[in-house]
């Protein structure tokens, strides 16, 4: 990594599922969408490459099946990528591929120095557990073993994110969809990681709901400074949020730079199409 | 047809004893083997029972008890098995027994170099109760990822202020694996650590092998500002024997409805009670 307020660096990554062909593993321009019509493999993720800086929201928009889900989840290490490299600031300032470290490096990594906020609550959360318990799993797995700081560090996240602390050991099913977002942004925020993901977080939630969880995201930037990536398939939330905004199609990036540039002048045809349906 | 020593064939006993090798090389780690139909049903100790026929030789003195009883039915069906398919004497003494099977307590007398006790396990993995997948646990140990055990012993903290595991307390063997010590009272984790004998856990239903070997170093999981105890008997008074320090039931008196206290071992009772006796003779 070149300049030193990139905390992560995506190069290259692409994301198969299914082996590929001759044709396809050499050259995708011949896909039908994302699928190979030779093979039915499928590409997810495609030669994607970009930088995250310190402090700054970055988004992602696309239809639904255009990836997004896909390169959250590599970049979480919930699933492997095909290739490509990943690097962090925070791990060997930057000098390693995360994509090759151990499943132990990766776990670590992702306790300590990731965050990240599911569009489903169920995976990002034990549901039947307690809200305080959800968010010290998160500073167990980091290494703390002292009940006392874990639930005063509990208390004050949950606090941040607006739970009232006399919830606090109820258990997340019992909570409205709006809540039990707050319940994950307060978990993955527990251990202070420098960058948080973000993935279709208030999808699916009442408008009103909505905006309070997305006034939330931007109290947080602004008092943490955390670097975060806001992944959406509704170009109105990305543009509430986002300082520059990368659109995903078919697996591959079509266009990307400031938000307001892309939202004033879209130069992709399905960027356009975006732009003006939420005019 | 003539019926092999041990029941078991010669084949499956080698098997069970080369995953046993692995299982004192690996402390705590959990080995999977080709468990065998046995003449009780599964989850009825077939695990400790296979280790057992796997390890007895003529010249052992075996010893059967459950829940710190010799005479429970369970422990007098697993003893005669074992009697008539090698023909072994049995012993209710801890002092003369080479190979014990136990379900659901490790004996008040510590175990002496040599002597090997088989704990029968119903569920082997400490993760299965927040974790279901048996590819996902095993990755888990692999990277020594145990969150999953804390969390519900600290999800108990947070609901009832303390841990609430009375028994299958788990246990962290020689520094790297989580073991689930099979439903033994809290009460007798500490004899796990660095004992002299030789103490395998075996789940029939599981199919699983794991051991902690003498000398080993077994540290119950607790919290920095939460410690690990174990259950106090120590102002209690067995009923029967006038011993105190041991792991004792809680009866109830049917004429004056009183709680009284008895010694759970009861071998280790009998030797109490006829030490007494010599004493006074
Ligand atoms: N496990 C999987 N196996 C096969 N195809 C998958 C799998 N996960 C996702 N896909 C496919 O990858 C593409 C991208 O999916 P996803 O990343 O979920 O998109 P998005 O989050 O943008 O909606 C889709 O075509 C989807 O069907
Ligand atoms: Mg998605
Ligand atoms: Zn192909």
């Amino acid at each position: 990594m070149s300049t030193n307020d990139i905390v992560m660096s995506i190069r290259d990554v692409s994301k198969r599922f299914g082996e590929g062909c001759e044709v396809c593993r050499e050259d995708t321009s011949t896909l039908n969408g994302n699928i190979c019509p030779n093979c039915g493999t499928v590409h997810a993720v495609r030669d994607i490459s970009f930088d995250l800086h310190e402090g700054e929201i970055l988004g992602i928009v696309g239809e639904s099946g255009s990836g997004k889900s896909t390169l959250m989840k590599m970049m979480y290490f919930d699933q492997e990528n095909t290739s490509g490299d990943y690097y962090l600031r925070s791990y060997e300032e930057g000098a390693e591929n995360v994509f090759d470290v151990s499943s132990q490096k990766k776990r670590e990594i992702r306790n300590e120095q990731l965050g990240m906020v599911y569009q489903n609550p169920l995976h990002g959360l034990k549901i039947n557990f307690s809200s305080m318990t959800n968010i010290a799993e998160k500073l167990i797995a980091g290494g703390s073993r002292n009940v006392g700081e874990m639930t005063a560090r509990g208390d004050m996240f949950l606090e941040k994110v607006n739970i009232p602390l006399s919830r606090k050991f109820e258990a997340p099913k019992n909570f409205s969809g709006g809540m039990q977002q707050r319940v994950q942004i307060a978990k993955a925020l527990s251990n202070y990681p420098p960058i948080l993901l973000l993935d279709e977080v208030t999808t699916g939630l009442d408008l009103s709901v909505q905006a309070d969880v997305l006034e939330l995201i931007k109290e947080i930037q602004r008092e943490m400074g955390v670097s975060m990536i806001v992944v959406s398939h509704d170009l109105a939330i990305i543009r509430m949020l986002c300082d520059r905004t990368m659109v995903l199609l078919n697996g591959e990036v079509i266009e990307s730079g400031i938000t307001d540039q892309i939202l004033e002048d879209p130069q992709h045809e399905y960027t356009q199409q975006l732009v003006y349906s939420i005019l | 047809m003539v019926q092999n020593f041990a029941f078991l064939d010669e084949h499956s006993k080698k098997e069970i004893r080369r995953k046993t090798l692995k299982a004192i090389a690996v402390p705590g780690y959990q080995v999977p083997f080709a468990s065998r139909e046995l003449p009780i049903a599964r989850g009825w100790g077939t695990g400790g029972l296979q280790l057992t026929l796997s390890l007895i030789g003529r010249d052992d003195i075996i010893k059967v008890i459950d829940q710190g009883s010799d005479e429970s039915v369970n422990a007098v069906n697993i003893r005669k098995l074992i009697q008539d398919t090698t023909g072994v004497p049995e012993t209710i003494d801890m002092n003369e027994a080479t190979l014990v099977q136990s379900r659901h307590r490790i004996p008040e007398v510590p175990l002496r170099p040599s002597q090997i006790l088989v704990l029968q396990v119903p569920m082997p993995e400490p993760l299965r109760a927040v974790e279901p997948s048996e590819r996902v646990t095993k990755a888990l140990h692999g990277d020594k990822e145990y969150s999953g055990a804390w969390i519900k012993m600290f999800e108990q903290i947070m609901k009832y202020g303390h841990v609430t595991d009375d028994a299958d307390y788990p246990v962290l063997v020689n520094g790297r694996y989580v073991m689930a010590p099979s439903p033994i009272p809290r009460f007798d984790n500490p004899k796990m650590n660095d004992n002299e004998g030789l103490i395998l856990l075996g789940a029939g239903r599981e199919k699983k092998i794991y051991a902690v070997p003498p000398h080993t170093h077994v540290a119950s999981l607790a919290f920095d500002d939460h410690p690990f105890e174990i259950e106090d008997f120590s102002d209690k008074v067995c009923r029967e024997s006038g011993v105190s320090g041991v792991f004792m039931d809680e009866l109830i008196d049917p004429d004056t409805g009183e709680n009284y206290y008895v010694t759970n071992d009861t071998s280790y009772m009998l030797e109490q009670l006829n030490k007494e006796e010599e004493h006074v003779n």
